[in-house]
Formats: structure tokens, sequence, C-alpha cells
């Protein structure tokens, strides 16, 4: 495959007398050389993958039955309930079945879900304007990361805070459980839970009006 | 008057830069470069703003595919052995060395135990072919619904085998929510409450 290219003019021993040592040039075509260093660049270059995948924690409570389940009051909690077309059906409050909740549905869209959760915790935390105006601080150097995380965590851990449970059906899918919970850190809700559908809140779906 | 005559440059040029640099990087990407191993299904993770990488060494990867079946992946040459060899003795399948083997150097796997031996004395093309085969057969995937729940003890040996493992759910984004629901409350049967969703990257609004 490689071979070198010796320039001897021809010749060199038809004369008698004195042994010439032949002068060969020395250069050498590297042109293979390059050819194969190219190709395997090219090979590594489109094999290596460079951006490891993320990975978003999740933590789930232990799945025993605890006796005496806390408690949470009704009016900061938010239930969301993901459905098929990437739809996501809310209420406020507790499912009571003498009083039962409006439901409404909005979607994935920025103006859709993620407006909902900042302007109703906005509503019940009279803290959570502290959170954009800490970001602030911290993107602007005032602040180091340590402070910024225990000040945001006060405040999103407010006793006032809106409480998000998480019920998904059987016609949502997986990008809309890791969207949703994506939305919570984007919207830094603290306390938010994924729970189980109750039967009577997928009737809450069907008989909402889809316009 | 006399004529100007342009000085003839040489047409070979001077390569060696050219060259060092091309191996420099050649070199780099060497040593850089992680060859992706090849998996029996493509995932397509949804995309989050989570930060945290997943840790390289120490991990079970429990992975969905588009169509909901279940594939287990963890690493270890050695404990990947000893787990497959207290599967086999649990569900009354055996292997031979060899099939223990090629276990042993496989990635993600997802079909029942049963199958197991068969698929493992393939070679890699047959085995491409065998999980359509099972798929044709509705066998493809690692039973986890609770009438048979394979992959609760496909978790739990591997858990004993090493406790410092831990757990990554990698799903298709069209997978449907019940089987994520059953992964995740087979792994909490087996105490693993704390894991991880393997996502895409995407920037903070």
């Amino acid at each position: 495959m490689a071979e070198l290219n010796t320039d001897d003019g021809g010749g060199g021993g038809k004369h008698g007398g004195k042994v010439k040592a032949k002068k060969s040039s020395t250069k050498i075509d590297m042109t293979p050389m390059v050819d194969l260093a190219f190709l395997l660049l090219t090979f590594f270059m489109l094999t290596t993958t460079f951006s490891k995948p993320q990975a978003m924690e999740i933590n789930m409570p232990v799945k025993e039955k605890v006796e005496d389940p806390p408690k949470i009051p009704g009016n900061q909690t938010l239930t969301l309930l993901l459905s098929d077309k990437n739809r996501i059906y809310y209420y406020m409050g507790a499912d009571d079945p003498n009083l039962p909740p409006t439901v409404e549905y909005t979607t994935f869209a920025n103006n859709g879900i993620r407006k909902l959760l900042i302007d109703k915790n906005k509503e019940i935390n009279k803290t959570y304007d502290k959170v954009e105006a800490l970001k602030k601080e911290f993107l602007d150097g005032k602040i180091d990361e340590k402070k910024y995380k225990v000040e945001k965590n006060k405040v999103v851990g407010d006793k006032k805070a809106l409480i998000v449970l998480i019920k998904a059906d059987e016609q949502s899918n997986y990008k809309n459980l890791v969207d949703i919970l994506d939305e919570m850190s984007i919207c830094n809700i603290g306390r938010y839970a994924i729970v189980d559908i109750t039967t009577s809140e997928t009737e809450m779906i069907k008989n909402v009006v889809v316009q | 008057m006399p004529k100007i005559k342009m000085p003839r440059s040489s047409p070979s040029l001077d390569m060696t830069p050219m060259v060092d640099l091309a191996f420099l990087l050649v070199t780099f990407f060497m040593l850089t470069t992680q060859f992706r191993a090849d998996e029996p299904v493509i995932v397509d993770t949804p995309s989050s703003i989570a930060l945290t990488k997943i840790p390289e060494a120490d991990l079970i990867t429990v992975i969905i595919d588009d169509k909901g079946k279940v594939f287990f992946n963890f690493d270890g040459k050695e404990r990947r052995a000893s787990v497959l060899q207290k599967m086999g003795t649990k569900y009354g399948v055996n292997f031979t060395p060899d099939q223990i083997y090629k276990f042993s150097i496989l990635t993600s796997f997802g079909m029942p135990i049963q199958e197991m031996p068969k698929f493992l004395s393939l070679t890699q093309t047959e085995q491409k072919n065998y999980y359509q085969e099972l798929e044709k057969a509705g066998r493809k995937g690692i039973p986890s619904d609770s009438l048979k729940n394979e992959l609760k003890d496909w978790v739990f040996n591997a858990r004993i085998s090493n406790p410092k493992y831990r757990v990554a759910i990698k799903g298709d984004g069209k997978a449907k929510y019940p089987v994520v629901k059953q992964v995740i409350s087979t792994l909490q049967d087996n105490k693993v409450n704390k894991f991880n969703f393997v996502t895409d990257m995407e920037a903070e609004p």
C-alpha cells in the first residue's frame, strides 16, 4: 500500500570505477498518510458523542400506606389532570362531591400552563415575586449560588405556596409527565406530587366541553 | 528590454503542518470518544431543563420504548453474570458458561427469561432478527405487569449484587403513562424511591 517513491535517476551502477552511494531524495510522498489521517479523523468525529444526556431527579414517597396522611389545605391546591391530545385539565381546591369544582383545560404552550402556574402562585403566595428578584441578583453576581438557593427555597417552600397535584390518566404519555415536571422547576413550584387519578376525575375530563 | 521572468514556484507544497494538525485531532478524538453501545431499541427521550448528569458507573437503566415495551440494562461484567445465574435459579432456566459470558458483554435486553437461553446462543445479527420474531409473537420486552413481574426480580437481584446502583428511567416520549406508572410502582416495590428520568437538554426560558 504505502510505497516510498525514491528517486534514483536510473543507471547509477553502470559506470565502472567508484561506487557512488545513491542519493535518494529526502522528501517522501505523504499523500497516502494524510489520506489515512483524515479518514480516521472523519470517522472519530462522526462516531463520537459529546453531549451526555441530562437527568431529572424524582423522589417518590414510600409506598407503604401511611396511617394518617397529611391534610393539605384545599384552597391552595391545584390539581392538574393530564390527558390525551396534550391537554391539561385543571381545577382549584378539593374534589368535593357536594360542591363539584369547575374544570377547565389548557395546553403545554408557554402562555398556557406556565402562565397559569405563575399567576396562581402569585395570587396565593405573596412572597413569590421575590424569586424573580433573587434570580436577577444571582445572575448579576450580587449573591452567590448558596445564598440564592437558600433564599429561593424559603419562598418556594412557603407554607402558603401553591401545592400542585399531578394526575395523569391512561391517555397521556411519558412526554406529558416529563414536561409537567419540567414546568414545576421552571415555575418554581416547591411542593408537588404525582398522584393516581380517581374515577370521579376521569368523569370530570369527559364532562369538560372542548371548544 | 529584457523579458521579465516569473519565478517558477514548485507545485508541491509543504504538508507537514496540516498533517500535524490532522494527527493531533485524530489523537484527540480517539482518546475522548466513547463508543455508543448497540442498543436493541431506539428511544427518543423528551427534553427538560434539568442539568444533573447521570452517573457513568453503577447505573441500572430501565428503557421504555414507544410501544411501551420494557428493556433493562446494568453495568459490571461480573455482576451481570452473577445476576443472570440468580435469575436462572429463580425461574428454573439453565444457562451454559458460554451463554453467561455472552450475557455479561451484552448491553440492554428485553425479553422474558424463558427466551433468554435461545437468544444468548445466537450471533449478533441473528439476535436482531430474534427481536423481530419476539415482537411478532408479542413476547418482546420484559414482563412488568402485576401478573408476571420479572422486572421486579431483575431490579432486586441487580441491587443485591451492588447496593450502590442508581436507577434511571429512559423512556420514549410516546410511551403511554400506564406503563411508566407500572415501572415506577415496580421500583417503589423494591424500595427505590429516588430515581432519575433521562432527558435531552433544553434551554431554560
